[in-house]
């Protein structure tokens, strides 16, 4: 009995000293990947708020060096980012609207387990997720339904994400009991009625869900725009920070050639700059967001 | 006794009338630009002509397969997507898988929050900012790379963007980067549901953390890695077209050209002298491959751990 303790006793004193290498390691791994995510964002950070001069002499390296916002204020002197910025508001404000209300008059309806031919419904929705017409057949079919060039290739096609269905049917049917249904029922309440009524008030947690993950959609969509789309004045804001970031267009569009030579000494906290103005408005809802995207994530991964 | 059942199924239906209403619109929106579309394929059957439309134009069978299947191109690009493709999936799926579990099995709740909130920030940065980023960072002059390579040896270091071999490892490293944190938040979601009693249990038997974490809480969440990888490899034949063509210029363009790339080049970029149908057909084979793929995939999963998507 004595010996059976005193041997239980050293195996944990050994194990002992062994998870405490193993949390020490996880530890600085953990620690370790953090900074490898952060650093690069700090450096960017930084380097927009640096001088021209501080910057391409390779001064700065973690804080901003020669404190300035000229980059800022060449951003605000860009014209197109005007433009980009009003219409990715846009787009992201009424096609958010558009997307959550979708999503959430089909989810509502698959939701119900008795309706009739609900099985087929779904295969054909989730179909889509499988297999598509690609890029040229959804081209002539825009070019035939003349969006080309317009805000509704924004906004209507592919309005509804079926994976995003899924997740607010799974929602739905996890969530509000059938017994409300059925009382509902009894009282006199019809389908419609009982959707205002009652299955929306009581999803709000999966309208935030779907409403920022659409919204994040928008503002960082890039594809349809460059496909679609070739009037200026139309363009979001991705648009404009392509030219800007990756094919360094910055002067095309300026007349002035004294903003012009201003442009290309400070090209580098510009860019930098641009970074900065054309991400904050997703960071300014980082806390909120963060919570309920998990949630999303962890609905979603409810098989059903 | 037939008509007995359709009158049923008219019941429901009727019953039913305002929840078919509410599909309407979802119904519409799916025909019109997802089916469609889908129809739309036969112009890779065809030699689609924009003056004789869709309808008009000849058939051909299946010339635009063979004469894809004959180009010089083809082989390239299959390889090109596919090493990209796998060469992400290596690089991705198991990054968030170990650090969900070296995460979970710590015990400092404010570390923890801290980390989390530190790896989930790349997440919301568009496609276009991560590669506006990784391009003016580590330009090889200008950049933060440029600039300590020169630090270092005292001359510009070797342009990175302009390097074949350079591409692929920019373009999975900076979706590591972007991606695992938020990658890992299924992964621990699936642990927070582990039932603590087999920690203790395990505990009382001398289990270490880490053999708890072998024994324990891997095989908890298995049905979540088995779904994940059926998803991914059912996607291997479809690397998204935007961040390769951010990335992309005439230099790295032997390991940078991969399908749908070159489907957008030869159908929608080179206006005038576009082959439209032929563009279709290099998309549909690639579509089909996905298809199969994802199928096929499920299937073997089915049957080999009984999870499956469908």
């Amino acid at each position: 009995m004595s010996k059976l303790s005193t041997m239980k006793s050293k195996k944990r004193v050994r194990t002992g000293t062994n998870d405490k290498i193993f949390y020490t390691i996880c530890y600085v791994i953990i620690a370790l990947l953090s900074i490898a995510v952060l650093y690069p964002i700090i450096y960017v950070v930084s380097a927009s708020m640096s001088s021209a001069n501080a910057l391409t002499a390779g001064k700065v390296w973690f804080l901003p060096v020669d404190f300035s916002l000229e980059g800022y204020k060449a951003v605000l002197k860009y014209k197109n980012i005007y433009i980009g910025y009003r219409n990715t508001i846009f787009y992201t404000v009424v096609g958010t609207l558009i997307n959550v209300s979708m999503t959430m008059i089909c989810a509502y309806p698959m939701s119900r387990k008795n309706l009739f031919a609900r099985g087929p419904i779904m295969f054909l929705f989730s179909f889509t997720m499988l297999f598509g017409g690609g890029m040229v057949p959804n081209y002539l079919l825009m070019k035939k339904l003349h969006f080309i060039n317009t805000i509704w290739v924004m906004l209507i096609p592919g309005c509804m994400s079926v994976y995003n269905m899924i997740v607010a049917r799974t929602f739905i049917q996890t969530n509000i009991p059938g017994e409300l249904l059925e009382s509902a029922q009894l009282d006199g309440c019809n389908d419609t009625v009982y959707f205002f009524k009652m299955v929306l008030p009581l999803s709000k947690a999966i309208l935030a869900v779907l409403t920022l993950w659409y919204a994040v959609g928008h503002w960082n969509s890039y594809f349809k725009a460059f496909i679609y789309l070739t009037d200026k004045n139309l363009y979001p804001l991705q648009i404009f920070l392509r030219d800007i970031l990756i094919s360094s267009q910055i002067s095309a569009d300026l007349n002035d050639p004294e903003i012009a030579e201003q442009l290309r000494t400070i090209q580098m906290t510009l860019k930098y700059a641009m970074i900065i103005v054309s991400t904050v408005p997703l960071y300014v809802f980082y806390p909120f967001a963060q919570k309920y995207f998990a949630k999303g994530v962890m609905v979603g991964s409810v098989k059903g | 006794m037939k008509t007995e059942k359709l009158q049923k199924i008219r019941q429901r239906i009727w019953r039913d009338r305002r929840l078919y209403m509410f599909l309407l619109l979802p119904l519409l929106n799916l025909i019109i630009f997802d089916y469609i579309p889908m129809g739309g394929l036969i112009i890779a059957f065809k030699d689609y002509s924009a003056r004789k439309g869709i309808w008009g134009s000849p058939w051909v069978g299946l010339d635009n397969f063979i004469k894809f299947f004959n180009s010089y191109e083809c082989w390239r690009l299959i390889r090109n997507t596919l090493v990209l493709s796998v060469y992400t999936i290596v690089a991705t799926f198991p990054i968030p898988i170990i650090f969900a579990l070296m995460i979970n099995s710590i015990r400092n709740e404010r570390f923890k929050k801290l980390t989390q909130t530190i790896v989930n920030l790349p997440h919301f940065i568009s496609t276009t900012v991560l590669v506006g980023i990784l391009m003016n960072v580590l330009n090889s002059r200008s950049g933060f790379y440029g600039i300590l390579g020169e630090l270092i040896t005292g001359e510009y270091p070797p342009d990175l963007f302009g390097s074949p071999q350079a591409f692929r490892h920019l373009y999975v490293w900076s979706g590591v980067w972007q991606g695992f944190g938020w990658g890992s938040i299924i992964y621990t979601a699936a642990l927070s549901s582990v039932d603590p009693e087999l920690h203790e249990a395990a505990q009382i038997d001398g289990a270490s953390r880490l053999q708890r974490i072998i024994h324990v809480d891997l095989p908890c969440i298995a049905p979540t890695i088995i779904i994940r990888l059926i998803m991914r490899l059912g996607d291997v034949m479809s690397v998204g077209f935007e961040k390769v063509y951010l990335m992309q210029n005439s230099l790295n363009l032997e390991a940078s050209r991969i399908i749908s790339t070159y489907v957008y080049s030869v159908g929608l970029a080179s206006s005038g002298h576009s082959d439209l149908s032929y563009a279709t057909a290099i998309g549909m084979f690639n579509s089909v491959i996905n298809l199969i793929l994802i199928v096929s995939v499920n299937k073997i999963a089915r049957r080999v751990s009984e999870t499956s998507l469908w």
